[in-house]
């Protein structure tokens, strides 16, 4: 089939979730209200609390959410063929991901735009407030032992990528200072520093850098992961004007370039799919695609991490309820317009299904290299941009992407960390840097604890980082839905999601465990285990917070 | 013609509007809060001898009291207390 038949269908069927079912469940289910006084103008302080343009807010949803996991889940789920990574996607950002953002969005707004971790101990309950602080730490934790192993093997496989990628870094640093010092105005400054870093990767291929391969008995790929995350945790004790502010807002706009420049170039070629539909064909040791499917691709599909974002930041900005529906439900879809170019690049990007097989060759190979690659193809070849210069922009892409996330995570992993410092009144884990090491080095031995010493085996967990992704979502999409009962409204539409994921995570999970103990590998069986008894919890909490609402209703209507 | 130019120039200075606050708006909250941190250590020196801690530019930052003065107010809410929580120093 011809990849921009796919396009259209995926893109085209997104729209539509867009124009019909956001419009029922905004108006019906959620009944947003364009009267209600929102947060953002009750408790307006221009600190937190700041009405912005709906455009505005979309935009800075869409760019927070949308990382590198959108792109190495499905990179790596069309080894079992790109119709059901397709089809996950597309219905999961319709049914799922937009229900499961918007509604993250309503359900902040209305409660004085608390965070969905208040929000669960207001709600649902305090068990359930502590058992969203061990989720997310999990999330973070696996988010930036994964992303690091993901970044290192970009920059050894596509050694052109490590000079752009570092330079892109001064020139935030630069913008950031232009901007503080108000040396030039920002229209101007987006220029420079596009053309800045545009002329960075394509110098890129001429000036390649490889590591040594062993310093020390060090890999090069541990040396890639220690130096990453060196760079992180300074990154994230910075003020954030200086570098992280800059750097967010070039990958902003790197985002929207990268898919523009992804679904022209498919449009302009039109490429034939050279992957199979379903693939009957999987290595050995593929594990089977139900229910792995539904935790390998989370994010692009249904990720708890919106949540965070949608209750902690973009609710306090909401100018009108009504826009609830564009910023969370059509962010969603941005993410899964990027999630869908990414199966594009993957599977039509390779000229026959050998080559396709010789990049898949393994389960957990192929991945964000597979992107990279497929998508470089297709680009070069539909606007005739050089291979080598394709394939640098997009590892660009997705290393700056990953970087950005891991030191978002590692400087909110910091805030957990010194939260806890107060709570048990630990002084010195109160302060940031201390703070900031443990969280570097709690990532550091998930990556090599999972993957010995080379820390190459951050990608292992990837699934597993799927699977806790989901249990944040579900806890998310359970909180709405006890909202919804208590209003009397239908439960269904988010209700049916959450039991779907519950299933899918607990028994991935299980299958996991099994390949876990299978290979000997008990710190992951370790990692598992929590995350079982995680998922057990949150399907208690459910049917008991549920049970209870409706009892109470039940014992009110008979009294009246 | 005239007009024409007129409409791009609004275009222009609406699109110029419309990225810096894609620039500004995310991290708007974290830079004011640093800003309010840095502006209460500063209140905190004016308003040091108050409190019993000797300042060696009292002559100076007694001049800017007055001018501080609605600042400590709101400081002294957002901390949770209803009043001024200084017992011969009353704003409201």
């Amino acid at each position: 089939m011809n990849a921009i038949v796919m396009m259209l269908l995926g893109l085209g069927a997104m729209f539509l979730g867009y124009v019909f079912y956001s419009k029922f469940i905004a108006e019906k289910i959620f009944k947003l209200d364009p009267n209600f006084k929102t947060p953002a103008h009750e408790l307006e302080d221009g600190v937190d609390f700041v009405p912005t343009n709906k455009y505005v807010l979309w935009g800075h949803h869409f760019t927070s959410v949308a990382g590198a996991a959108p792109i190495i889940g499905p990179a790596i789920a069309v080894i079992w063929g790109w119709v059901p990574a397709f089809l996950w996607v597309v219905f999961g950002t319709i049914f799922f991901a937009g229900v499961h953002d918007a509604g993250a969005i309503w359900a902040s707004n209305r409660n004085k735009a608390k965070s969905i971790g208040n929000l669960t101990g207001d709600v649902v309950g305090k068990r359930s407030q502590t058992l969203f602080m061990i989720v997310i730490f999990l999330v973070l934790l696996m988010v930036n032992a994964v992303f690091a192993t993901a970044i290192s093997g970009l920059l050894i496989k596509f050694s052109s990528s490590v000079v752009p990628v570092w330079g892109a870094i001064f020139v935030a640093l630069i913008i950031g200072q232009i901007i503080f010092r108000k040396w030039m105005g920002l229209g101007a400054v987006s220029v420079l520093g596009v053309i800045a870093l545009y002329l960075l990767i394509w110098v890129g291929p001429s000036v390649p850098l490889e590591l040594p391969e062993t310093v020390m008995g060090v890999s090069d790929n541990a040396q890639w992961v220690l130096i990453l995350f060196g760079y992180a945790a300074i990154a994230s004790l910075l003020p954030v004007w200086m570098l992280l502010q800059p750097r967010d807002y070039i990958n902003g706009l790197q985002l929207f370039i990268g898919l523009i420049l992804l679904y022209g170039a498919t449009l302009l070629l039109g490429p034939e799919i050279s992957a199979p539909a379903f693939n009957t064909n999987t290595p050995e040791g593929t594990p089977s695609m139900l229910p792995l499917l539904f935790v390998t691709i989370a994010c692009g599909a249904i990720s708890g991490f919106h949540g965070l974002v949608a209750s902690g930041t973009t609710s306090k900005q909401l100018d009108k309820e009504t826009d609830a529906r564009f910023v969370g439900y059509f962010g969603a879809i941005g993410e899964g317009s990027l999630s869908l170019a990414t199966i594009i690049a993957a599977t039509a990007g390779f000229a026959t299904l050998a080559d396709w097989e010789a990049v898949y060759s393994s389960f957990g190979q192929g991945g964000v290299a597979a992107f990279v690659e497929g998508g470089a193809n297709i680009i070069s070849q539909g606007i005739g941009l050089e291979a080598d210069i394709a394939e640098t922009l997009l590892t660009v892409m997705a290393v700056l992407f990953a970087g950005t996330t891991m030191d978002t995570g590692l400087r909110l992993q910091r805030y957990i960390f010194q939260e806890w410092g107060g709570l048990y009144n630990i002084r010195w884990m109160q302060k940031a840097l201390p703070a900031t090491l443990l969280a570097v080095g709690s990532c550091l031995l998930l990556a090599f604890g999972a993957g010995g010493a080379d820390g190459s085996g951050g990608l292992l967990i990837w699934p597993l980082f799927g699977t806790t992704n989901q249990l944040l979502a579900g806890l998310t999409l359970l909180v709405i839905t006890v909202m919804l009962v208590r209003l009397g409204r239908p439960m269904y539409y988010t209700l049916l999601p959450l039991i779907f994921l519950l299933i899918m995570t607990v028994f991935a999970l299980i299958v996991q465990l099994k390949g876990f103990y299978d290979k000997g590998d008990w710190f992951l069986l370790t990692l598992d285990l929590v995350v079982l008894v995680a998922a057990i919890w949150i399907a208690l909490e459910a049917s008991a917070s549920l049970s209870k609402i409706k009892k109470e209703q039940k014992a009110e209507n008979t009294k009246g | 013609m005239s007009m024409n130019i007129h409409s791009v120039k609004r275009w222009f200075s609406r699109a110029g509007e419309l990225v810096n606050e894609f620039y500004n708006a995310p991290y708007r909250s974290a830079i004011a809060r640093a800003k309010r941190d840095e502006d209460d250590l500063f209140m905190l020196l004016v308003y040091s001898e108050i409190m019993g801690v000797p300042n060696p530019a009292a002559y100076y930052t007694l001049e800017l009291q007055p001018l501080m003065l609605e600042r400590f107010h709101e400081w002294h809410k957002r901390m949770g207390m209803e009043h001024s929580p200084l017992d011969h120093f009353r704003c409201c």
